[in-house]
């Protein structure tokens, strides 16, 4: 089983974002980088089918310098080698998610899988959407939020569960597929200082998106969607703190809540 | 043709409540003619509801092919119908399901997609979205370039408006093979339990944290949820305590809610967790350490023992209730 799995790395969840005050992007310095939650539980099933079934796993990212850490903490949990395309020299495009989804899509067809996981979301913009662009550019199917993934490998078909709001469905899909992690899935394992060691010795390769065919103004051309301000969140009022005895301080809750929220 | 082209989320002619939100919000931005389109068995039946919030044209695709959700089949039919109506605008619900189909057909038609936003203003010829990122850490104002530009809207954020306009106008959609082989399918839908409210859509939230100390205690929490109407949600060491299920979790890993009352309860105010609340319009906070960072994001608290606060608010809420 070849299995490809989509890494992004983002702020840590810890990290308070502070908006540059020009608004052009949030404040980078001092920020801790980490593998992008949901990329942790699409990695660890891709090693748990591994395992199972045989083949290896390879991480495919887009990005600067920086990511190849967050790649090296992938291979010491075990993943096998990591292909990173770098952005150098598309400064200054400012690439959209179809562009990224098109660059990690022509990566990709470098070689051939029988599965594509990520995230269900990358927690820094939130957008869901890098996922289902890479399995249109490929013409795969997919399926997003999966809580379970069952393999019947040798029919090569998928039947996935996934969330939905108050409810989960069932997926049949045919492989190869892209498959987007949700928490539930797994529980990620850590890496062992064996690991990190050996993960040091496994092939990182980087590529530039000219050796996809591709340049600046092509990946310029498909961009649709522009950011063209970031602001901070607005501020919320001085909170009113009630102490005392439970019962009078819970009345007078509800007479806030009643009078001057007026929303019961 | 330009206009809007709505994408309505249904189930057997039941129309999810934020579909009646990005109707109205379409309506309210204004600048082009709203059409609906909708898929699967009811679509047509939602003529009526359609045209109430200010949808001209209803386009109800109800065939075989539609009866069991495939986002690539979806996906297929749905590009061919926006080559067809060439919208300037098409919105979605940013719903599971609308999250699931919206980028592939941003991918099939090269039109740009804004996930999940909180507002859509007019501005000239474009639409401007505001849309959080990091969990709502920070926001950006987006726009999109080329026709049509697509977003998806957060629910429960927008008002629902009603036109006094009788109903939409039912066209059958000429898909030709769009959407007719479709890879990936729905085969199965399991409900949770029908009485527990989705917390995406919930107006009133109640949200236990560790301070709980057990699962059994939730049942407090039912009941103060219960008095209010409301949906139960939790933070995230809870859940994955397993004191209550991964659905409930709230913050920037889990749902991120916004609803008209939050009330936390035993929840410290973790940096995570407030992301995932900070759209709330109010949040309470009931927790016995005067220091919890959850108080400085609260309009109002209580300090106290939740043992002892949570029964007297559920207390305090019927009685006020019997008094109105
Ligand atoms: C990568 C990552 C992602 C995360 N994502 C999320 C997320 O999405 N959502 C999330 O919630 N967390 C998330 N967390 C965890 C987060 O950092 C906090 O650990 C967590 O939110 C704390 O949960 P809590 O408030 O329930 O527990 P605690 O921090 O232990 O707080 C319990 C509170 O209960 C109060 N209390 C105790 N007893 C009583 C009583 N009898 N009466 C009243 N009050 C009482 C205490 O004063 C305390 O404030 C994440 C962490 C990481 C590392
Ligand atoms: N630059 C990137 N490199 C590799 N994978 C990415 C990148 N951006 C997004 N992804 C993958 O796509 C998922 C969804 O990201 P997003 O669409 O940005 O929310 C992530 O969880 C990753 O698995």
């Amino acid at each position: 089983m070849q299995i490809a799995v989509l890494i992004k790395e983002v702020p840590d969840t810890a990290t308070r974002i502070q908006v540059k005050p020009d608004g052009s992007g949030i404040v980078t310095d001092g920020i801790k980088w980490v593998m992008n939650p949901y990329d942790e539980f699409a990695l660890e099933e891709a090693l748990q089918i591994r395992d199972r079934e045989g083949g290896e796993v390879v991480l495919v990212s887009f990005g600067s310098a920086r990511v190849d850490d967050v790649l090296r903490q992938g291979l010491a949990m075990g993943a096998d080698r990591a292909v990173r395309v770098s952005d150098d020299g598309l400064a200054g495009v400012g690439v959209d998610h179809l562009a990224v989804a098109k660059i990690l899509a022509e990566a990709l067809r470098r070689e051939s899988w029988d599965l594509i996981w990520c995230g269900k979301q990358a927690v820094d913009d939130d957008a869901a959407q890098v996922g289902p662009l890479v399995a249109v550019h490929l013409g795969l199917p997919q399926a997003m939020v999966v809580l379970a993934c069952h393999i019947d490998a040798a029919g090569r078909r998928l039947s996935v569960r996934r969330e939905l709001e108050g409810a989960e469905e069932i997926v049949e899909l045919p492989m190869p597929a892209v498959l987007g992690a949700q928490r539930g899935l797994n529980t990620p394992r850590y890496p062992t200082l064996p690991n990190i060691m050996k993960a040091k010795r496994k092939p990182l390769e980087t590529i530039g998106v000219a050796d996809l065919g591709l340049d600046a103004d092509t990946l310029r051309a498909m961009c649709r969607v522009r950011v063209e301000q970031f602001f901070a969140p607005p501020g919320r009022p001085e909170g009113r703190i009630l102490t005392g005895d439970p019962a009078e301080a819970a009345r007078e809750l509800v007479r806030l809540l009643h009078t001057e929220a007026h929303i019961i | 043709m330009g206009g809007y082209l709505i994408v309505i989320e249904q189930t057997d002619g039941q129309m999810r409540r934020v579909s009646r939100e990005v109707i109205s919000t379409a309506k309210a931005l204004g600048g082009g003619d709203v059409t609906a389109v909708a898929f699967g068995p009811g679509a047509r039946s939602l003529a009526e509801e359609a045209g109430r919030h200010g949808a001209t044209r209803l386009i109800a695709a109800e065939g075989e092919r539609f009866s069991h959700y495939s986002s690539d089949g979806f996906a297929e039919a749905l590009a061919a119908i926006i080559k067809g109506e060439e919208p300037d605008v098409v919105l979605y619900p940013a719903t599971s399901w609308g999250k699931d189909l919206s980028p592939r057909v941003s991918g099939l038609t090269g039109a740009g997609l804004v996930t999940d936003c909180t507002a859509l203003v007019r501005d000239g010829d474009d639409v401007l979205a505001t849309r959080p990122v990091y969990a709502g850490k920070a926001f950006t104002r987006v726009r999109v370039t080329g026709r049509p530009a697509m977003f998806s809207l957060r629910p429960n954020v927008q008002p629902v408006t009603e036109t006094g306009a009788g109903p939409a106008s039912v066209v059958e959609p000429d898909l030709g093979e769009a959407g007719a082989a479709p890879m990936a399918r729905v085969s199965g839908v399991e409900r949770g339990q029908s009485d527990t409210l989705e917390l995406t859509e919930a107006s009133v939230i109640v949200s236990g944290g560790r301070g709980m100390k057990s699962g059994d205690n939730f049942r407090i929490l039912d009941e103060l949820a219960a008095e209010l109407g409301a949906a139960v949600g939790s933070s995230r060491p809870v859940a994955d305590e397993g004191w209550v299920p991964h659905s409930y979790h709230v913050g920037q890993t889990g749902k991120v809610v916004s609803p008209d009352l939050y009330i936390a309860v035993g929840i410290s105010g973790a940096i995570q967790h407030v992301a995932g609340i900070s759209g709330s319009k109010y949040i309470v906070a009931i927790n016995n350490d005067a220091e919890a960072p959850i108080f400085k994001v609260a309009n109002y608290g209580i300090v106290g023992d939740l043992f002892q606060v949570v029964p007297a608010l559920t207390e305090a809420l019927r009685q006020h209730k019997q008094n109105a």
